[in-house]
């Protein structure tokens, strides 16, 4: 398949500082791609990079396999949605619309058949002669994406266009971006500092870090398999259980956790005893009191510290015996575990294919959302 | 709302307005009635005073009158114009361009000159642009010159003076309206395929319209009631429609004559101003703001 967008090496310095460092990934296209990342990571730098608005201090970009290190933005294939949307106030939606199809001097009827159809397909059909204060947070969202895809780009670019939608809309226009990528066939490349976004929407979603992508995947493959022990925290939920990492008589992997106790690890292969690494479980790979018949090998006692009710999101908030730190362990609301309350005592356990384990790492991620 | 609050409201509200309304009404509204009143006032063959319209007439019937009132009505248009065109380009230098730091200097550079009072700064173009003044000096001394000009005493001089001296009041209602101009929406612009002249065209210009709008009344009837730039640096055969004023109130002491030439003048710039906005677009209540 043909790379509908192709970035090599792209570095970007402000000064001493390094906003975006040697990235390099391609965009298949027809794709979602999103570039998942904490604020302040050099997403919008990397975006604007692309757009036009920055020069790259070092690396190529390449659309349709052309060279774009000497287009300006406004000749360039691409078009930015931006981060607050720019819709122009001063005129209304079809003139937002019409705004870049007049630059291509396109006759008024076609303009106007153009407007017509894109309105239709973004399911705003009669908003054409509002004005921009008239229209809600969702419709102002669905013209500024209407306004670029109306000039039919070959990369549509999107900043972190939900960010300033409430969060019952958030995961509305989620799933209507998805769609609306999907019927219209455009290659978008979406930048967000929301996992759930960069999982729902994309094909492929890039982790960013610090200026560097940190692992480029499916969204099940970031989430099955994170290579970092930044994407694991940062792709999904997960509980960082501190461990010392030696050998049994058998060769086998043990990682000895605050408890004093041994669990078996075999989904990292390459361990070297005696180091101290991060281990990570998902909330949603813990089993609340695993029956004998699973043969679960790695079961602890907790306590129950809270339950943090919240519909199918549902909690447990529980401290290990032996251990000063609090785990997340989904509660499925199935009536199964209706009867635990807080300062019970539980025993949870996990297959150890479902932990994984990273070097230790000081790493803190913040997520605003 | 209790009834002691609302007339302590009421208390304060006259401890305000009274002292504003009586300044307004005495220093103000009176001699303008005044004025108005003197207009309507004429002296017939036998000496006796009575209503007459015939001051107003007179502007009308008199070329010299009309036509002065036109001349400085077009020259009022071209320095507005003018600055508007020089104001543009520095006000989106001072907010967009320029950083944090450089903008208060520039805004200062600009305020510097109205620290002086408009006769010695006239004044001072008139030292640095006589015939004896330090340009011609200089430029002589450089041998750009063979022998000094005149420089003083023409329309272009006069109108680089009235636009120099107005350039404030242009600059400051439209820095102001271009700081709240999103820089996202130039970028989107261009973003969709504009080029930079577009840009201007389709973007900052109509979203700066109050501004500009604001601005060029003000810029329009500063100059149309300004005295002292075009008397004493226009040209000697040319006169501007203030100077008629004074001329009638102080050369042949007919005030009712000045009167109704000076209700002549706010009325016909308030027309210009209409249909200024009128065509525009602007709504005046917008552009006041
Ligand atoms: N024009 C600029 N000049 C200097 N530093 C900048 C500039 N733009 C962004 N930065 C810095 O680069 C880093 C990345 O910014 P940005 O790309 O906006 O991050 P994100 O969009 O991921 O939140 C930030 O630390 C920011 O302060
Ligand atoms: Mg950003």
């Amino acid at each position: 398949m043909q790379a509908a967008l192709s970035v090599e090496k792209l570095t970007k310095k402000f000064g001493e500082f390094t906003a975006v460092n040697g990235v390099s990934f391609d965009v298949e296209d027809g794709k979602f791609f999103s570039i998942l990342g904490p604020s302040g990571c050099g997403k919008t730098t990397l975006l604007r990079m692309i757009a036009g608005f920055y020069e790259p201090t070092e690396g190529l970009i390449r659309i349709r396999d052309e060279d774009m290190t000497a287009v300006e933005p406004n000749k360039r294939p691409v078009n930015l949605v931006f981060q607050h949307l720019a819709l122009f106030p001063m005129m209304n939606v079809y003139e937002n619309i019409a705004f870049g199809l007049k630059r291509r001097r396109e006759s008024d009827s076609r303009i106007k058949e153009k407007v017509g159809s894109i309105l239709e397909r973004v399911g705003l059909p009669e908003h054409s002669k509002k004005k921009i204060d008239q229209l809600s947070g969702g419709q102002k969202q669905r013209i500024a994406i209407a306004r670029c895809l109306v000039l039919e780009p070959s990369v549509l670019l999107l900043d972190e266009p939900l960010g300033a939608l409430d969060a019952k809309l958030r995961e509305h226009m989620k799933i209507e971006l998805k769609k609306l990528q999907s019927m219209v066939g455009t290659t978008f490349v979406y930048i967000t500092h929301d996992q759930s976004e960069a999982m729902v929407m994309s094909d492929h979603v890039a982790v960013m870090n610090a200026g560097q992508f940190e692992q480029i995947g499916t969204p099940q493959d970031l989430y099955h398999n994170p290579n970092s022990s930044f994407v694991a925290q940062f792709v999904g939920n997960n509980n960082k259980l501190p461990v010392k990492v030696h050998k049994d008589e058998g060769g086998a992997f043990l990682a000895r956790y605050l408890d004093g106790k041994d669990y078996q690890v075999d989904g990292t292969p390459d361990l070297s005893e005696g180091d101290e690494y991060d281990m990570f479980i998902r909330p949603e790979a813990v089993l609340i009191n695993p029956s004998t018949s699973q043969s679960i090998p790695n079961t602890m006692n907790c306590d129950v510290k809270a339950i943090l009710f919240d519909g199918g999101n549902s909690q447990l908030l529980v401290i290990p015996e032996g251990a000063d730190q609090e785990l997340i362990v989904t509660l499925p609301q199935n009536k199964q575990f209706d009867d635990i309350k807080a300062k019970d005592t539980i025993r949870i356990g996990w297959n150890p294919g479902t932990a994984v384990c990273f070097p230790k790492t000081e790493l803190k991620i913040y997520d605003e959302a | 709302m209790t009834k002691r609050s609302a007339r302590k409201i009421r208390w304060s509200f006259f401890v305000f307005f009274v002292p504003v309304f009586l300044w307004l009404f005495l220093m103000i509204v009176m001699p303008q009635i005044e004025l108005l009143r003197m207009s309507f006032v004429g002296t017939d063959f036998y000496g006796e005073s009575g209503f007459t319209l015939g001051h107003y007439a007179a502007f009308f019937t008199e070329p010299i009158y009309w036509l002065t009132f036109v001349r400085t009505a077009g020259y009022a248009l071209l320095v507005t114009f003018v600055v508007l065109l020089i104001a543009l380009p520095v006000s989106f230098f001072i907010t967009k361009v320029a950083d944090l730091k450089v903008t208060g200097f520039l805004m200062v550079l600009i305020l510097v000159p109205f620290w002086v009072s408009e006769l010695v700064r006239v004044y001072g173009w008139m030292i640095l642009l006589r015939e004896s003044g330090v340009l011609n000096k200089l430029l002589v001394a450089l041998g750009i010159l063979k022998q000094p000009v005149e420089m003083l005493y023409n329309d272009v001089t006069m109108v680089m003076g009235l636009v120099y001296t107005t350039m404030l009041f242009m600059i400051v209602p439209i820095v102001s309206v271009m700081e709240s101009l999103d820089d996202s929406f130039i970028e989107a612009a261009h973003d969709l395929g504009a080029k930079k002249l577009t840009i201007w065209r389709t973007i900052i210009i109509p979203y700066c319209m109050p501004g500009i709008m604001s601005g060029s009344i003000i810029v329009f009837m500063l100059v149309l009631g300004s005295y002292l730039t075009p008397n004493l640096m226009g040209g000697k055969n040319s006169i501007w429609f203030t100077e008629q004023i004074y001329n009638q109130m102080i050369i042949y002491f007919n005030w009712n004559q000045g009167a109704a030439f000076g209700f002549l003048l706010l009325l016909l710039s308030s027309i210009l101003i209409w249909v200024a906005l009128k065509i525009t677009g602007q709504d005046w209540r917008k552009v006041i703001k």
